[in-house]
């Protein structure tokens, strides 16, 4: 069947980012969700709720009284060896801060769709990063998505990726709240048995509920062991990259939608480039294009993996252009701008030559990121390409960060 | 992209502009093409002003960002001319279609229009006679239809009734005074 699937030309269907996630949700059909409403994520479990009540899941669905008792409900259920999943944003995922280290730590592979919000104060509902880059150092794997199909697609691999027998990682597959969750798009979809074929029976290795083989989870562990068990968590990041190219090469043999680590766009002979995540790439394609038409050798690197940071397939990439733009949906609260940029720039250190890199936090609160705004980072990049330095004093290289669209 | 058309919705909360935005959308996607539709979020308040908008496209569309320049405005209702700036960023060849009981030369003075397209209907009317309450949001699809030729009539009105069945399967008459309002906008709507 697999040889064939792919030359189906499939219906697309139109879905919100939220409709899609729910969408692939219900055909994962896990044995437990906890759910917990919270703008804007709150319609995927909305959605969901709704597939349980009509018998179209078996899934065993846990109305909780706040995102921490929802990822600890997870977490008791995962550990009892159920597929289990949960959704949340912004305040729910802050609020369940504690239990993403305990969740990766036990090493038990929860997946969890985040529609991305600001963080309070102020309070605010619309999209930037703050949110999942508050979790990045949590152990969680995170996935962003351009589009609503990139959302179906990443949910349906994160099955795979969090329960592979060399990873057993939670996974955070990142959506850009309203731009995406509330945004009507069209997705192809695939058929549950399709679906269900993709991602296989779960397997645990152990289950609390198995009283002939006696485990023990969230044991005590002070000077003695706890710092080997902390570095054995870190080995399996060190793999998920070769994971998460493993179930996108088999998710492109089965469907033929073909997934990276980040995706390349005109990087073939550019000079310079710009790194972004989420629904941003969309828009900065079509600066590309624009730029590609009238000769300039501009590129784009859209990065679908932050967690695990693929450090060095980046640099391998970035090194030998002239000059690179990091663009943070988040800040950073460093003094010296967003997460990515800090990761990128970090990645880049050892290597010689190394382009020139700047910062661009833009978008906080839900700030519409336009053509134009994207056209001025381009020319600054063009700028410092030539001359080392932007010319209109926009930004230097010393003067590494600009706070794109907003009124100073 | 050159191929992109832009439409902004503008209407009061409760009158239906998003779902206006949703069901032009599935018509467009219904007869193969691409599009987005997506509503702006802000205080949700039943009688606030608030929009949505479409995308439309031959091929995909990466674009994200908000609608700025829109070449179709859909205004819901006139008592938001002079309260929101309807035509903003809608360039000299655009169409602007409104929801209206009064004569188009009154709003093409008031809107200062420079050549753009000008259409009216009284969808309130219709809506109340077919659907028996003023939502005139599916009336202003049927006119949207018929000035702008985006989408196939015939196809639009077996699209939005497979979803109309689907979301008020139980109501049949919502669904016949539904598809009854966009009918008659389509042959009610004149060009002023």
């Amino acid at each position: 069947m697999s040889s064939s699937v792919k030359e189906v030309v499939r219906k697309r269907i139109a879905l919100t980012g939220n409709e899609a996630a729910a969408w692939a949700m219900k055909q994962i059909n896990p044995d437990v969700v906890a759910a917990y409403p919270i703008t804007p994520q709150t319609e995927i479990m909305q959605i969901f709720a709704d597939y349980v009540a009509d018998g179209e899941v078996d899934t065993e669905l846990v109305t909780v009284e706040s995102e921490h008792s929802a990822m600890s409900a997870c977490i008791g259920s995962e550990a009892a060896g159920a597929r289990t999943m949960t959704a949340t944003s912004s305040q729910g995922l802050a609020l369940m801060w504690e239990m993403l280290y305990i969740a990766a730590g036990l090493r038990l592979p929860i997946v969890m769709p985040m529609v991305n919000r600001a963080l309070s104060s102020p309070i605010n509902i619309h999209c930037d990063h703050s949110d999942s880059m508050g979790a990045r150092d949590t152990g969680w794997i995170q996935l962003y998505a351009e589009n609503a199909q990139e959302v179906y697609d990443n949910v349906i691999q994160a099955i795979r990726i969090a329960e592979h027998p060399d990873l057993l990682l939670p996974v955070m597959i990142n959506l850009d709240g309203f731009i995406i969750s509330h945004a009507l798009e069209p997705v192809e979809a695939f058929t549950n048995e399709e679906v269900r074929a993709f991602i296989g029976k779960h397997k645990p290795a152990y289950s609390l509920l198995d009283v002939d083989n006696p485990i023990t989870v969230g044991a005590l562990d002070l000077t003695d062991y706890y710092f080997e068990h902390k570095r054995s968590e870190v080995e399996p990041m060190l793999h998920a990259t070769d994971v998460i190219e493993q179930v996108a090469a088999d998710f492109a043999q089965k469907f033929g939608r073909r997934y990276e680590l980040f995706d390349e766009y005109w990087m073939e002979g550019a000079d310079f480039a710009i790194v972004v995540l989420g629904s941003t790439a969309g828009t900065a394609k079509v600066v590309v294009d624009e730029l590609r038409n009238r000769g300039i050798r501009a590129g784009l690197i859209k990065l679908r993996v932050f967690r695990p940071f693929p450090h060095k397939q980046l640099a391998d990439v970035l090194s030998g252009l002239k000059a690179v733009a990091v663009m943070d949906r988040s800040e950073g609260m460093a003094g010296m701008g967003g997460p990515v940029f800090h990761e990128v720039r970090s990645a880049l250190y050892d290597y010689e030559p190394r382009p020139a890199i700047v910062n661009y936090v833009y978008g906080l609160g839900g700030r519409d990121i336009t053509l134009n705004h994207i056209n001025t980072v381009y020319e600054d990049l063009m700028d410092i390409s030539r001359n080392g330095k932007h010319a209109k004093g926009r930004t230097t290289v010393g003067d590494l960060v600009t706070y794109l669209g907003v009124r100073e | 992209m050159s191929d992109l058309t832009e439409i902004r919705w503008h209407g009061r909360g409760g009158q239906g502009a998003k779902t206006a935005a949703l069901l032009f959308g599935e018509a467009v996607l219904g007869q193969g093409k691409y599009m987005q539709a997506f509503p702006e979020y802000g205080p949700e308040r039943m009688g606030a002003p608030v929009q949505s908008f479409n995308r439309i496209s031959d091929g995909p569309i990466t674009l994200h960002c908000h609608v700025t320049e829109p070449s179709v405005v859909v205004v819901l209702d006139p008592t938001l001319i002079g309260a929101a700036d309807v035509t903003n960023g809608l360039p000299p060849d655009g169409i602007i279609i409104i929801n209206t009981d009064r004569p188009a030369s009154e709003f093409r003075r008031q809107l200062g229009l420079n050549g753009q397209k000008l259409y009216t209907v009284d969808a309130s009317r219709i809506a109340r006679e077919t659907i028996g309450r003023d939502i005139p949001n599916t009336p202003m699809l049927g006119a949207l239809v018929r000035a702008t030729k985006l989408v196939n009539y015939e196809d639009m009105i077996a699209d939005t009734r497979k979803k109309l069945e689907a979301k008020f399967g139980s109501k049949p008459g919502v669904v016949e005074g539904n598809i009854k309002a966009i009918q008659r906008a389509y042959e009610e709507v004149t060009s002023g």
